[in-house]
């Protein structure tokens, strides 16, 4: 009788240890990514880096300054298209989830979500590019925005979900419109919950390359207005990485580790906003 | 806190001891009729019963609606449920009062037999007893109620002596015989007006310690 | 009559004739009257028939067994059944003799409140609970006046004056409960709609609320939806009794609960089934 229960208590812990390994090896992965890019990377993060202009080809030094910026331009479109249409579009399918539209957005918004971001890349293209005759920070901030969308809004609608039917009804009580509402009562009761959206959609199409392959392409120098191609932090590390020169490769290591960077903190800060709570009031 | 059905009690309350008042009257003119010969004392007793038995009813109604719409408990329900018991010896009180000056209507055709002696101490002692219940019930005195309940037994050697001292009257005199008769039935109604007075402070002693003190004999296990 | 002069210590007068309820009352208004409503969620029927008149400046309770339509009920008075896309009303509610349905729906939500089971405040001060209803209405007086008055009414005031900034959230279910009252009074309803507001809130807390309830009478006519029958027996002047989605009977509560009329309701309110 013994031998079985001792036998059940190995499997028992051999199989809880397995797990552990795994995820052990899950977060190391991690951890593996973000110390090769630092012993890689980490001597080539200088101000030069961070200001100056990539310099001719062939020579050494320079930085990504163009880049840095133009990847601030391009998300910045992205936001400003992502944004809005994700949250509004959340609203509707929050208090109108009966019906039958609201099923259709809610499918295609998942299938949108699925397009290979290249895919996205050639619709913009075909979109933006072509009828202007140029590549653009324009375009580009279209096919980010694009992929925006289908996060912020299923994200955004879940958080609005997640609000008690019994302080909608509670506004309603009072004379309360529908609009009214979810704009004065809703709204503010997810608010972290949307800002925790909107951040993870933001973090997700930072790091987004396709998609700029063929709408904002390139720019070995700044790129004025929203009408020109421009540099971005991604496409430079495709750039410098896949070149035959190892100062070239030092400094994509180093704008992956600054692309990384940017990216983990805006998701801790994402999650740390969201563990905060219920929204402590405003008078 | 106050809760609202505070003053449907005090209500209660007060309607009890103005139908309390309203006995110790009867008692007392009724009493003053014999004793005092006074028709008019005797008619006022008989014309004021009705106010006591209506009474009696409008306080049973807010005693049936106290409990059914208040879960009443500890103090507050042995009080309503006291106050439904001493309506009662009340609505009594107030019927021998009326027997007393019916009684008293009749003494008046004949000449007094005798000089009243003890009828007058006794029916002092009983209009006692019913003003120290009723106080007893408005203080919720214990000590007050105890009292009442030792001046039973004196009330009863009154009886039986007032009895005694009367027979001894019919028998001399057989003329006598109507008014003694009646006279002995007044101290008859006087010492039960006094065993009402005694329910009345053993309900006291309930609503205040919770104790049934009712017939010391029964075992109560 | 004249005082007895007897030697009670007390000075016994007449008392002054309070009501024992069986006594013909004064007039009543109607405030509100349902009239042949039968209401269905989809299909399925779950009211028949109901007609029923709630009168002014009273506590009305509606009573029964679980799933009898009280609930139901109330929540048509203000409409707020709409917010269920399978929810149907035949027949009329009529509020000082206009019908409800007639009527903007915002509109009547701010001549008839409602109070939740579960105390649901917003997720900001107190003082912006209460103010919420204000604010909205387009509301042009003083604001923190009405806010502090209807603190006061719901007898909140005392405990949360030093502390209006504070979240909701931080008072206890009791308060939250008696905010949620004051946030209800603030836009001055003339009929205050309760759905089972003590059910979530512990003993002393309900009696808090009790007290307040027949308080608030002189303010609103106020109507109460109870599974505790005896909360219904303490607070409420008259009482409906439903059963299966119909009206039993609807009387003076005194009278419902000493001499009901129907063997139903005595069944009912002695605990033989239900």
């Amino acid at each position: 009788m013994s031998n079985r229960l001792s036998w059940r208590k190995f499997v028992s812990h051999f199989m809880l240890t397995m797990t552990g390994l795994c995820a052990l090896v899950a977060v190391s992965v991690l951890f593996f990514i973000l110390g090769y890019l630092v012993y890689h990377g980490g001597t080539s993060i200088s101000w030069d880096f961070f200001t100056k202009l990539p310099a001719p080809v062939g020579e050494t030094g320079g930085g990504m300054a163009n880049a840095i910026v133009g990847s601030a331009k391009l998300l910045l479109l992205a936001c400003l298209l992502g944004v809005p249409i994700g949250f509004f579009g959340a609203i509707y399918l929050a208090e109108f989830s009966g019906g039958s539209i609201a099923f259709v957005v809610r499918y295609a918004a998942d299938l949108l979500n699925g397009v290979p971001s290249i895919v996205i890349g050639i619709f913009a293209y075909s979109l933006v590019v072509l009828p202007f005759k140029h590549f653009s920070t324009l375009a580009g901030g279209f096919a980010l925005g694009l992929m925006m969308i289908p996060i912020t809004l299923r994200s955004t609608e879940e958080f609005l979900r997640a609000v008690p039917r019994a302080l909608r009804e509670g506004a309603m009580a009072l004379g309360a419109s529908q609009w009214k509402t979810i704009a004065s009562v809703v709204v503010p009761a997810a608010y972290r919950g949307i800002l925790t959206a909107v951040l993870l959609a933001f973090a997700r199409v930072a790091g987004e390359t396709a998609p700029l392959l063929f709408t904002a392409l390139g720019n070995r120098f700044w790129s004025p207005g929203w009408n020109q191609p421009t540099a971005s932090l991604p496409v430079m590390i495709f750039t410098y990485a896949i070149s035959p020169y190892d100062d070239w490769h030092r400094q994509a290591w180093a704008a992956g580790l600054v692309l990384l960077g940017l990216i983990l903190i805006t998701n801790i800060v994402a999650r740390v906003i969201l563990s905060r709570g219920i929204s402590v009031p405003r008078t | 806190m106050e809760r609202h059905f505070e003053r449907d009690l005090n209500d209660l309350k007060e309607r009890l001891l103005w139908m309390g008042s309203l006995a110790e009257r009867a008692v007392h003119q009724a009493v003053h009729s014999v004793l005092d010969s006074d028709e008019q004392l005797a008619n006022r007793v008989l014309a004021e019963e009705d106010a006591i038995n209506e009474l009696q009813i409008e306080v049973d109604d807010r005693v049936v609606q106290l409990l059914a719409l208040h879960q009443l408990m500890a103090i507050d329900l042995r009080f309503v449920l006291a106050v439904s018991r001493i309506n009662n010896d009340l609505e009594r009180i107030g019927d021998q009062g009326v027997n007393i000056a019916q009684g008293s209507l009749r003494i008046l055709r004949h000449p007094r037999v005798k000089p009243y002696v003890d009828l007058p101490r006794m029916s002092e002692l009983v209009e006692e007893m019913v003003r120290n219940a009723l106080n007893a019930v408005v203080r919720r005195d214990v000590e007050l109620a105890q009292k009442v309940l030792a001046s039973d037994d004196q009330v009863d050697n009154f009886r039986d002596q007032i009895f005694r001292e009367l027979l001894t009257y019919m028998m001399g005199d057989s003329s006598v015989v109507f008014p003694a008769f009646e006279l002995i039935l007044v101290a008859k109604n006087l010492e039960r007006i006094g065993d009402h007075a005694t329910n009345i402070a053993e309900d006291v002693i309930y609503i205040v310690q919770g104790q049934d003190v009712r017939h010391p004999t029964v075992d109560r296990r | 009559m004249a005082s007895v002069r007897s030697a009670v210590s007390v000075k016994i007068t007449p008392p002054v004739s309070a009501p024992t309820g069986r006594e013909p009352q004064a007039p009543l208004v109607m405030r509100m009257t349902v009239s042949k409503v039968n209401f269905y969620y989809g299909l399925k029927q779950v009211l028949f028939d109901i007609n029923l008149n709630i009168a002014s400046n009273k506590v009305t309770s509606l009573i029964g067994p679980s799933g009898c339509g009280k609930s139901t009920l109330l929540r048509t008075l203000n409409r707020m059944h709409e917010t269920v896309h399978s929810s149907r009303l035949e027949g009329d509610i009529l509020i000082d003799n206009q019908n409800i349905l007639a009527q903007d729906v915002t509109a009547l939500r701010r001549r008839v409140g409602m109070v939740f089971q579960r105390p649901n405040p917003f997720p900001k001060s107190i003082f912006d609970n209460v103010a919420y209803g204000l604010r909205i209405n387009g509301f042009k007086g003083a604001l923190s006046d009405a806010v502090e008055k209807s603190l006061r009414h719901a007898a909140l005031w005392e405990e949360v004056k030093d502390q209006l900034h504070k979240s909701a959230y931080e008072l206890s279910g009791g308060q939250q409960q008696r905010l949620c009252i004051a946030r209800g009074l603030a836009v001055e309803p003339e009929v205050l709609l309760l759905d089972e507001p003590c059910s979530a809130l512990d003993p002393i807390s309900t009696a808090k609320i009790e007290e307040l309830l027949v308080q608030l009478k002189d303010l609103c006519t106020i109507v109460i939806v109870t599974h505790n029958m005896q909360q219904a027996a303490r607070v409420s002047d008259f009482t409906a009794f439903l059963l299966t989605g119909q009206l039993i009977e609807f009387s003076p509560t005194p009278q419902l609960f000493t001499t009901p009329s129907d063997p139903r309701t005595e069944a009912y309110i002695t605990g033989r089934f239900g």
